[in-house]
C-alpha cells in the first residue's frame, strides 16, 4: 500500500492539495480565505501538469547543448529530455491564475469599501438589512 | 385531385389585412376616418381575392403557393381546396358587414383603444384566412396560434376585472391547447414524415391503433378547446365580456370556427373516414360531441345574460358540425360542413342584434328585453329570422344543413344521433322563442318605454344584410357564393367519387 | 486577404482592445466609434467565413504557419462559422447599445469599459474558432476575466456576486484544464481533430473517462446548467445593463457550443451513446433545470432577475436537445442556441432601455409603460411571444425541433417538461404584458377615462438604444420563417452524420 502511494506520490500531492483548495473555497466564510483556497486549487493543477513532463532515467531540460556544431550533429534522443509542452502550457495557466487572483483581489477591495468587512455572513446580513429599504435604482434622473 | 395552379393570391389574401393592421396602427386615433377606411378597403380587397378563387376551385383545381421551407418536407404553404375555401369565403364575406358594424358600435359607445381594436381585428382576419388556406398542419398551427394571440387584446378590451379574468381564462385554455396541438403534430410528423393535408387522410398505415387513438384524442382536445367541445368550453362564455362585434365575428365565426375547421381537417384530411372506421372510435367521438350538443342546449336555457346564452348556443351548434362530420356518412358530412357557413351567417346576425340592443339601451339580459321589439323592429325582426334558422325552420338556411344532418344520421342507422339533432332543435326553440315573444308582445320596462328607437344605421344595415342573406341562402343555397357546390366538392374530395 | 480571415476574427478585436485605452486617453468620446469600427472587421470576416464554409465546406487556418497537431489550428466548420456570425452580430448590436447605457454606467471610465468589452468578444470568438483544447481554455479565461471585471461594476450587490462568480467560474475553468491534462496524458495531443482520431481506441481507459467527466462538469459550470447555475442569477442581475446585454446571451451559448464540441467532435457520438450514460444524466438535469428555472422565475418580481432564471431554463432546453441524441433534438439545440441568444439580447436591451429611462425593474413599475415607451414594449411583446413559443417568432421553431427530438427518443417526460415550460413562460410574460398594456383595474372601476389619462408618447430613448432593440426584435421575427433555410444550409451539416 505504501509503495503504491509512494510510486505515484505526485498524483497524491495534487489530489490532496486540490481537496484542500476545494474545501477552503466551499467551507470558509472569509472571502480572503476563499481566495487563498482558489490559489491552492489552481496550483495543484499546475503541479499535476508539470509532473507529467517528467521522464525517468536522467532526462534533463530540453536545451540542445551541441546544436549548431558542424560535426557535433549528434542524434537528439527524445528520451533524454523532459517533455517541455506541459511546462509551456503551465506558463500560460500561471498567467491566467495570477490574473484571476488580481481581479478577485480588486473585487475584494470593492467589497471591503462597501461593507467594511470580508466575512461573508456579515456581508449577507448587511445586504439583507439594506434590501428592506431598497428603492428602485435610477440611472438617469434627468429624464 | 385535379390540376394545381400556382398563384400568390392566397398569400395576398392573408397579407392584405395584416398590412392594413399596421396602417391602422400608424394612422392612429387622430385620423379616425382614414383609419377606418383602411379596414373597409382591406375587407373589400380580401373579399375580392377570395371570391376570385371560387371559380377555379369549383372547376376542380387547387391553388397552391409555397412561401418557404420550414422543415424537411414541410413548407409554409397555402393550398386552397374546396373545404378551406368555404371557411375562407365565410370569414372574408362576413368581415365586410362586421367592419361597418364595428365602426358604428365603437363610435356609438365611444369606446377607448379603438386603434388597438381595429388592429387586432385585422390581424385576426389575416390569421383566420391563413388557417383556412393552410396546406399542412404546421402552417395551420402557425396561423392558429397567431389567431389565439391576436384575439386576446379583443377579449380584454374593456380592461375591467372581469375582462382581464376572462382574458386570462382564454389564454390558459387556448395556449394549453396550442401546446397539445404542437405535441400532436409532432407525433404525426414523426409517424408519417409529412403534414400535408390529403383528402381522405394520410395517417393510414402508420403507427399502432393505440397510438393513433391517443393522437386523435390529442388533436380533438387541441382543436376542441377553440371549438368549445365540452369539457373544454368554459372559456367561451367568459370571453363574452368582449365588445359585441368581437363576439360576433370571432366567437361565432373566426375563432371558434377555426377550432371546428381544425377538427374537421384532422378528422377528414389527416385521419380520414376509412381509418376512423377501422379504429372504431368515431362512435365515441360522435358520442362526446352529441353530449355537448344536448348539454350546451340545456345550459343555454339557464342563462339570463343574452350573450352568454348565445355563447352556449354557439357551443351547441359547433358540436353539431363536428357531430355531422364524425358520423362519416356523405349526407351528414355535407350537412356538417354546410353548417359552418350557415351557422356563421345566423349567429353573426344574432350577435349584431345583441350588440345593437346593448349600444342603444345598455341592456344585456334576456329578462330586460321585454317590449323592445316594437321600438327596434328591424333589429328584432333580424333576431327572429336568425333564431328561426338556428331552430331549423325553413326558409332560413339553417334548415338545409339540419336536413342533411338528419339524413346523415338516418343513413348511419344511428337513431340516437337523429334524436340528438332533433332535441337540440327543440332546445333552440325553447331558448330563443321566449326572447322573440317577450320582445314583441310584452310591455316594455318603464325606463326604456317610448324612449328608444332603432340603433344607428351603421349597425342596423349590417344586421339586416346578414339576416337577409341567411334567408337567401336558405332558398338558393348556391346563390352568389356557391356554398352548396363548394361543400359538395369538399365532401367528394374526401370520400372520392 | 480572404485566406487570413480566421486570424482577422481574433486579431482585430484583440489588437483593438489594446489600442482602446490609448484612443480613450486621447479623447474618451472617440472610444465608442472606435469599438464599432473595430467590430466591423470580425463581423465582416465572420459572415464571409460562413459563406465560404457554405460554399466550400469546412476549412482550417494554421496559426503562425505551424501545421497541426503541433501548432494551433483555427478550425472553421459549419457549427463554428454559425457561432462566429452569432457572436459578432450580437456583439455588434450590444456595442451600439453600449454608447448610451455604457457611457452612463461607466462614466469617466469609457476607455476601460470598451477595452474589456472587446476582450470579452475576443474570448467568445476564440473559444469558438480554435481547434486546440488548451487554446480554448485560454480564451475561456480571457472571456471570464473580462466578464468578472465588467460585472463587478454593476449595482449594489455586484462585487459580491462577482466574487462568487470568480470562485465558481475558476473551479469550472480549472476542471476544464484538468480534463485537458488527462486527455493530454493519455494521448499526447491537444488538437481536437487529432484527438478525435486518437481517442476511440482509448474510450475505456480510466484516464479518458475521468478527463471526460472533468470536461463536462467544467463546461456545465460555465454554462450555468442546473445545479451549477447558482452564480448566474446574481451575476447577471447585478451586472450593468450594457454588460449583461453582451454576456448573458453569449456566455451560456458559447459554453453550450463547447459541450456540443466535446460530445460530438472531440468524442464521437458513440462514446456518449454506448460508453458513458452522459445522455441520461444531462437529460434529467435538463428537466430539473427547466422546472427549477421556471418555478424560480415565477417567484421573482424583478424582471431582470426573472430573465436570469428563465436563462437557467433555456440552458435546460439546449442541454435537453443534446441529451436526446438524435438528429431532430440536436438540430433543435443548435437552433435554440441562435434563437435564445437573440431573444435574450432583445430582452436585456429592453430592460436596459427601461432602466435608462429611470423606470424600476419591478413588475409593478411596468404599469402603463406601453404609453411611455411604445416601441420598446412592442419589441418586448415580440420576445415574449417568442419565449412562449408562438409562431412565427423563432422560439416556436427551436421548440418544435426539441419536441420532435424528445418524441423520436420516446422521452415523454422531457416532452411534457418542454410543453409545460412554454406555458410557464406564457404566465411569466403575460403578467407583465397585462401590466404594461392595460389600465390599472382601480382606474377602470373608478370610471376614469384611461385613454385620456396617459397620452402615448414617443420612447424618448437615444437612437443607439432603440435601433438595436428594433433590429433584434426584427431578427426574432425573421429567424422563425428562415429556420428551414438555416437548417438546410448550416445546421444539418453541423449535426454528426451518424444521427
Amino acid at each position: 500500500m505504501t509503495e503504491y502511494i509512494l510510486a505515484k506520490y505526485n498524483y497524491w500531492i495534487y489530489v490532496v492539495l486540490m481537496m484542500i483548495g476545494l474545501y477552503a473555497m466551499m467551507g470558509k466564510r472569509n472571502l480572503v480565505k476563499k481566495l487563498i483556497g482558489m490559489n491552492i486549487f489552481q496550483t495543484s493543477i499546475i503541479l499535476l501538469f508539470v509532473s507529467t513532463g517528467v521522464k525517468k532515467g536522467g532526462a534533463t531540460v530540453p536545451i540542445l547543448m551541441h546544436a549548431g556544431h558542424e560535426h557535433g550533429a549528434q542524434l537528439i534522443q527524445v528520451s533524454d529530455y523532459l517533455n517541455p509542452l506541459p511546462h509551456v502550457l503551465m506558463l500560460t495557466a500561471i498567467v491566467v491564475s495570477i490574473a484571476t487572483t488580481g481581479v478577485a483581489l480588486a473585487t475584494l477591495i470593492l467589497i471591503y469599501k462597501r461593507y467594511h468587512t470580508l466575512e461573508e455572513d456579515e456581508i449577507l446580513a448587511i445586504r439583507r438589512e439594506s434590501r428592506a429599504y431598497k428603492t428602485p435604482r435610477i440611472l438617469n434622473p434627468t429624464d | 385531385m385535379g390540376e394545381v395552379i400556382y398563384s400568390a393570391k392566397p398569400l395576398w389574401a392573408v397579407l392584405v389585412s395584416m398590412g392594413a393592421a399596421f396602417l391602422i396602427l400608424l394612422t392612429g386615433e387622430k385620423a379616425r376616418n382614414l383609419r377606418e377606411s383602411w379596414t373597409i378597403l382591406a375587407a373589400l380587397i380580401k373579399f375580392g381575392l377570395v371570391f376570385s378563387l371560387i371559380k377555379p376551385v369549383l372547376a376542380g383545381k387547387t391553388i397552391e403557393y409555397t412561401l418557404i421551407t420550414l422543415l424537411p418536407g414541410v413548407a409554409l404553404q397555402f393550398r386552397v381546396d374546396a373545404f378551406g375555401l368555404l371557411f375562407g369565403v365565410v370569414a372574408a364575406t362576413l368581415w365586410i358587414p362586421t367592419s361597418f358594424y364595428s365602426i358604428g358600435y365603437v363610435r356609438t359607445l365611444n369606446e377607448h383603444g379603438q386603434s388597438r381594436y381595429f388592429f387586432s381585428f385585422a390581424m385576426c382576419l389575416s390569421a383566420a384566412i391563413g388557417v383556412a388556406f393552410a396546406g399542412n398542419l404546421l402552417t395551420l398551427l402557425i396561423f392558429y396560434e397567431i389567431l389565439t394571440i391576436a384575439t386576446w387584446p379583443l377579449v380584454i378590451h374593456h380592461e375591467d376585472t372581469s375582462a382581464i379574468a376572462g382574458g386570462r381564462k382564454y389564454l390558459v385554455y387556448t395556449l394549453t391547447a396550442g401546446c397539445i396541438l404542437l405535441l400532436a403534430i409532432g407525433i404525426t410528423y414523426s409517424l408519417a414524415g409529412t403534414l400535408d393535408f390529403v383528402g381522405g387522410g394520410f395517417l393510414a398505415g402508420h403507427g399502432s391503433p393505440g397510438l393513433l387513438i391517443l393522437l386523435l384524442t390529442l388533436f380533438i382536445a387541441g382543436f376542441g378547446v377553440k371549438a368549445g367541445i365540452m369539457p373544454f368550453h368554459e372559456w367561451l362564455p367568459s370571453a363574452m365580456v368582449a365588445p359585441t362585434p368581437v363576439s360576433a365575428l370571432l366567437h361565432a365565426v373566426a375563432v371558434v370556427k377555426a377550432g371546428v375547421f381544425g377538427c374537421v381537417r384532422v378528422i377528414l384530411f389527416v385521419f380520414g373516414p376509412e381509418l376512423l372506421q377501422q379504429l372504431g372510435v368515431w362512435t365515441i367521438l360522435a358520442g362526446v360531441v352529441a353530449f355537448t350538443v344536448v348539454a350546451a342546449g340545456l345550459l343555454a336555457l339557464g342563462q339570463d345574460h343574452l350573450k352568454r346564452r348565445l355563447a352556449f348556443s354557439t357551443i351547441n351548434n359547433l358540436a353539431l358540425i363536428i357531430l355531422g362530420v364524425s358520423l362519416l356518412s356523405k349526407n351528414a358530412m355535407t350537412g356538417g360542413i354546410l353548417h359552418i357557413a350557415n351557422h356563421a351567417f345566423m349567429k353573426i346576425t344574432l350577435f349584431f342584434c345583441a350588440g345593437a340592443i346593448y349600444a342603444k339601451t345598455h341592456k344585456d339580459h334576456v329578462s330586460q328585453l321585454d317590449g323592445l321589439g316594437r321600438q327596434m323592429p328591424f333589429t328584432f325582426a333580424a333576431f327572429a329570422i336568425a333564431s328561426m334558422g338556428l331552430c331549423g325552420l325553413p326558409p332560413v338556411n339553417g334548415f338545409i344543413s339540419k336536413w342533411f344532418l338528419c339524413l346523415g344520421a338516418v343513413e348511419t342507422h344511428q337513431i340516437v344521433f337523429l334524436f340528438v339533432i332533433l332535441t337540440s332543435a327543440m332546445l333552440d326553440v325553447a331558448f330563443f322563442f321566449p326572447i322573440i315573444y317577450n320582445g314583441f308582445f310584452k310591455k316594455p320596462l318603464p325606463d326604456v318605454a317610448g324612449k328608444v328607437d332603432e340603433a344607428p344605421l351603421l349597425m342596423v344595415l349590417p344586421l339586416c344584410f346578414t339576416a337577409l342573406f341567411s334567408v337567401v341562402f336558405g332558398i338558393f343555397p348556391n346563390a352568389f357564393l356557391n356554398f352548396f357546390n363548394i361543400v359538395r366538392l369538399a365532401v367528394t374530395n374526401v370520400l372520392g367519387g | 486577404m480572404s485566406d487570413q480571415l480566421p486570424a482577422l476574427i481574433i486579431v482585430a478585436p484583440l489588437l483593438g482592445a489594446f489600442l482602446t485605452p490609448i484612443i480613450g486617453w486621447w479623447n474618451r468620446h472617440l472610444s465608442h466609434p472606435w469599438v464599432l469600427m473595430v467590430l466591423t472587421i470580425p463581423l465582416y470576416a465572420a459572415y464571409s467565413s460562413l459563406f465560404k464554409v457554405i460554399k466550400n465546406g469546412p476549412f482550417g487556418y494554421n496559426l503562425g504557419g505551424w501545421a497541426p497537431p503541433w501548432g494551433i489550428e483555427y478550425r472553421i466548420d459549419y457549427l463554428s462559422a454559425m457561432m462566429l456570425v452569432l457572436i459578432t452580430t450580437i456583439g455588434f448590436l450590444a456595442a451600439i447599445n453600449a454608447k448610451s447605457a455604457g457611457n452612463t454606467e461607466f462614466k469617466g471610465k469609457e476607455a476601460q469599459f470598451y477595452t474589456l468589452f472587446l476582450l470579452q468578444i475576443t474570448g467568445f470568438l476564440g473559444i469558438v474558432i480554435t481547434g486546440d483544447l488548451f487554446n480554448v481554455f485560454v480564451f475561456l479565461e480571457i472571456s471570464s476575466l473580462s466578464g468578472y471585471g465588467l460585472i463587478a461594476h454593476g449595482e449594489e450587490g455586484a462585487p459580491m456576486a462577482t466574487f462568487n462568480y470568480i470562485i465558481i467560474g475558476t473551479i469550472g475553468a480549472s476542471f476544464y484544464l484538468l480534463g485537458v491534462g488527462y486527455l493530454y496524458m493519455a494521448t499526447g495531443s491537444l488538437n481536437i481533430a487529432d484527438l478525435a482520431t486518437l481517442l476511440p481506441a482509448l474510450y475505456h481507459s480510466k484516464m479518458v473517462l475521468v478527463g471526460f467527466a472533468f470536461f463536462t462538469t467544467g463546461v456545465a459550470i460555465k454554462m450555468g446548467l442546473f445545479p451549477l447555475h447558482i452564480w448566474m442569477p446574481d451575476a447577471y442581475t447585478t451586472a450593468p445593463n450594457s454588460v449583461s446585454t453582451l454576456i448573458a446571451p453569449l456566455m451560456t451559448k458559447v459554453a453550450a457550443y463547447l459541450l456540443i464540441r466535446i460530445l460530438f467532435t472531440l468524442f464521437k457520438p458513440d462514446f456518449a451513446l454506448s460508453v458513458v450514460p452522459i445522455a441520461t444524466i444531462l437529460g434529467w438535469l435538463a428537466v430539473a433545470a427547466i422546472v427549477v428555472g421556471g418555478v424560480k422565475a415565477l417567484a421573482q418580481t424583478d424582471i431582470k432577475r426573472m430573465v436570469t432564471y428563465i436563462m437557467v431554463a433555456e440552458v435546460g432546453y439546449i442541454v435537453m436537445g443534446i441529451s436526446v441524441m438524435n438528429r431532430a433534438g440536436l438540430t433543435g439545440a443548435i437552433l435554440h442556441i441562435i434563437n435564445d441568444a437573440c431573444m435574450l439580447l432583445c430582452l436585456f436591451l429592453v430592460i436596459g432601455a427601461i432602466s435608462f429611462k429611470g423606470h424600476g425593474r419591478e413588475i409593478y413599475h411596468f404599469q402603463n409603460l406601453n404609453k411611455k415607451m411604445p416601441l420598446t414594449m412592442a419589441a418586448f411583446v415580440i420576445v415574449a411571444l417568442s419565449m412562449c413559443g408562438i409562431p412565427p417568432a423563432c422560439g416556436f421553431f427551436s421548440k418544435w425541433y426539441l419536441i420532435m427530438g424528445t418524441i423520436v427518443a420516446k422521452q415523454w417526460v422531457f416532452t411534457a417538461t418542454l410543453l409545460a415550460s412554454s406555458l410557464i413562460n406564457a404566465v411569466l410574460f403575460f403578467r407583465i404584458i397585462e401590466k404594461a398594456y392595460l389600465a390599472p383595474p382601480e382606474d377602470v372601476a373608478a370610471g376614469l377615462d384611461h385613454t385620456e389619462a396617459v397620452i402615448i408618447t414617443r420612447d424618448k430613448v437615444p437612437l443607439t438604444m432603440i435601433v438595436p432593440i428594433l433590429i433584434s426584435a426584427a431578427i426574432i421575427l425573421i429567424l422563425g420563417p428562415l429556420s428551414g433555410k438555416i437548417i438546410e444550409t448550416v445546421i444539418q451539416h453541423a449535426v454528426p452524420a451518424i444521427f
